[in-house]
């Protein structure tokens, strides 16, 4: 026992007076967090947008009077309906409503938008659409919208998942592979070997430290998420924690995984870079969703395992469900930690 | 048998499928003596070397190192023995004394042994301002001493030392030895591979490995009587030559 206290001491030091590493693995996740809360957003604020009737009613007015008190929208003012596509052109406005008030009291509405960002466009239909309809005129033809469980559409909501997904394999995999290896390079792992220490004391006194600063890491990042990203707080928060503690475990293993493979401290960089990173990059539905993707790059995310982690994460955090809506998720999540423990232990025995 | 004895091995072998990595050696090593284990890279010292540490399982042969058989005791010659590899090894991010207690608490030493140990060598190298010097940052012949040190922790039977002076300038190669000396006049066997052939005349007895054999073994002074040699770089040139013609 005392063995293993003193080689988790020692990994602690190493981690600690690695001031670079510390720095990194410690303000890392909040600026990401930040920066994918506020700056990195995919909503869209002060569209500029202005009005254009064929006739002046009250029905028209309290149509202008809702853009202009919109958060989203810069209102314009009316136009001339000839004068909308030269407001278009020079960027004055990036969208217009058009009303035709008929004589029989039928209003048409149509939305002309600049498409050349098409981000913004999307989103400013969107709103434009909610805008029109809130007046309940009964004639309107739009359907009613109603968004649940984030009814401002706000991307934190989004990002936290996927930034957690990156993060946790960044920390426990990357980082642990890193350090593994880098004892094989340097040659103290021989002095291990050749010690009474067990293997597995060995092994315990490298993945205990990481599995601590990750859990300081994961009550940093809720921190952040639940007070200044404005996440919903509820009891659910419990689900976030043992999903997350399971993730960590399956981060771990993929990082004990990868020691045993990688020979230099390189090596265990690029495998874990290419293995693990840029498929959460490209396939977890962090950034882009899993269901818009090619089928063959579908069935190609069901091996990613923080695809089912940010899957079930989002389940947990924004829709707040209970676990049952999540057991697939679970389950494979179980699975592969076991698979990958199983493997890792495996790799290292034959060594 | 074994009592006098720190190395006593006879047919030790392992072979990797059809490759024979050591073939059959058979030698003894004095308690306190100083044994040179020499080859060309490749000639099987580094699997013999394991073997003898307890970290690979002979594929046949029978001995014991410190007293303890190598076929089914390689938990209890852990215990017996120290290691010192060829690259510098102890934890760059630790200082000298953290470093010494990391290896003293993995072989089991208590508190009041590891204070005592560690304030006698920092007394016996000079040391005593360095200890709370990261080891990274200490100059290269000071590391090498501070590697044997903590590998001679525990006072071992039998301490290993794997090319412990590649990459050392000959001032400090020569003071290295001093405390190899030092440490086998209190009665603890060294069993040294080196690329030094010089280093090996300071040895009481050499062994020569080539393609898994051991080729020659004897004291210097013998083996360069027997080779008609003035050199052991002579003798093993010679050696050398002989086995691999046929």
């Amino acid at each position: 026992m005392s063995v293993l206290v003193s080689m988790m001491k020692k990994e602690m030091f190493h981690l600690l007076r690695d001031t670079r590493t510390l720095v990194i693995v410690a303000v890392m996740p909040v600026v990401l967090l930040l920066l994918f809360g506020f700056a990195v957003s995919t909503e869209v604020n002060n569209v500029n947008v202005a009005l254009s009737v064929n006739r002046h009613n009250e029905l028209t007015e309290r149509l202008a009077s809702r853009l202009e008190s919109n958060d989203y929208f810069t209102f314009k003012g009316l136009v001339a309906g000839e004068d909308i596509e030269q407001a278009l052109r020079d960027g004055t406005i990036e969208a217009a409503v058009v009303v035709d008030c008929r004589q029989d009291g039928q209003p048409r509405y149509q939305i002309l938008v600049d498409g050349s960002n098409t981000t913004t466009a999307q989103a400013a239909v969107a709103y434009l659409e909610q805008v029109i309809t809130a007046d309940n005129h009964p004639s309107t033809e739009v359907v009613t919208t109603r968004t649940l469980y984030n009814p401002r559409l706000k991307s934190a909501y989004n990002f936290v998942p996927g930034i957690m997904g990156m993060i946790f394999i960044m920390i426990c995999a990357m980082m642990t592979s890193v350090a593994i290896v880098g004892e094989k390079e340097s040659g103290s792992m021989d002095l291990l070997t050749v010690s009474p220490a067990r293997p597995r004391t060995v092994i315990l006194g490298k993945l205990v430290p990481y599995f601590l600063l990750s859990c300081l890491i994961l009550v940093f990042m809720l921190v952040v998420s639940y007070t200044l990203l404005g996440l919903p707080f509820s009891e659910s928060i419990i689900n976030v924690v043992w999903l997350t503690l399971l993730y960590i475990l399956l981060s771990l293993a993929l990082g004990l995984l990868i020691s045993a493979i990688a020979s230099t401290r390189v090596d265990a960089l690029m495998v874990s870079g290419i293995a693990l990173m840029v498929p959460i990059m490209m396939l977890s539905g962090m950034i882009y969703p899993v269901d818009n993707m090619p089928l063959p790059l579908q069935w190609l995310s069901c091996i990613v395992p923080a695809r089912w982690y940010i899957s079930a994460l989002r389940t947990f955090m924004i829709q707040q469900l209970p676990p049952s809506a999540v057991l697939p998720e679970i389950t494979i999540l179980v699975a592969m930690t076991v698979a990958a423990i199983f493997f890792a232990i495996r790799t290292l025995r034959s060594r | 048998m074994t009592t006098d004895k720190a190395i006593q091995v006879t047919g030790l072998t392992k072979r990797f499928g059809d490759f024979t990595a050591v073939d059959n050696i058979t030698f003894d090593v004095d308690r306190g003596e100083i044994f040179g284990f020499l080859g060309a890279n490749g000639a099987g010292k580094t699997t013999a070397m394991k073997m003898l540490c307890g970290l690979s399982t002979p594929t046949a042969g029978q001995g014991t190192v410190a007293g303890c058989d190598i076929m089914t005791g390689a938990e209890a010659i852990k215990r017996r023995i120290g290691y010192m590899s060829q690259r510098f090894s102890l934890y760059e991010e630790l200082t000298v004394d953290e470093n010494l207690h990391l290896f003293a608490t993995i072989y089991g030493m208590s508190r009041r042994e590891i204070c005592d140990k560690t304030a006698s060598i920092y007394r016996s190298l000079d040391m005593e301002s360095m200890k709370n010097l990261l080891v990274k940052k200490l100059p290269g012949g000071w590391k090498q001493k501070l590697a044997f040190a903590a590998a001679t922790i525990h006072s071992p039977d039998i301490v290993f030392l794997d090319e412990p002076t590649g990459g050392v300038d000959p001032v400090a190669r020569r003071r290295f030895w001093e405390l190899i000396y030092e440490a086998s006049s209190r009665g603890m066997t060294i069993f040294v591979t080196t690329h030094y052939l010089d280093e090996a005349e300071y040895c009481n007895r050499i062994s020569i490995m080539v393609d898994g054999r051991i080729a020659a073994l004897g004291s210097p002074a013998w083996l360069k009587e027997t080779y008609n040699a003035t050199t052991i770089d002579e003798v093993f040139r010679k050696i050398a030559t002989n086995t691999t013609k046929p």
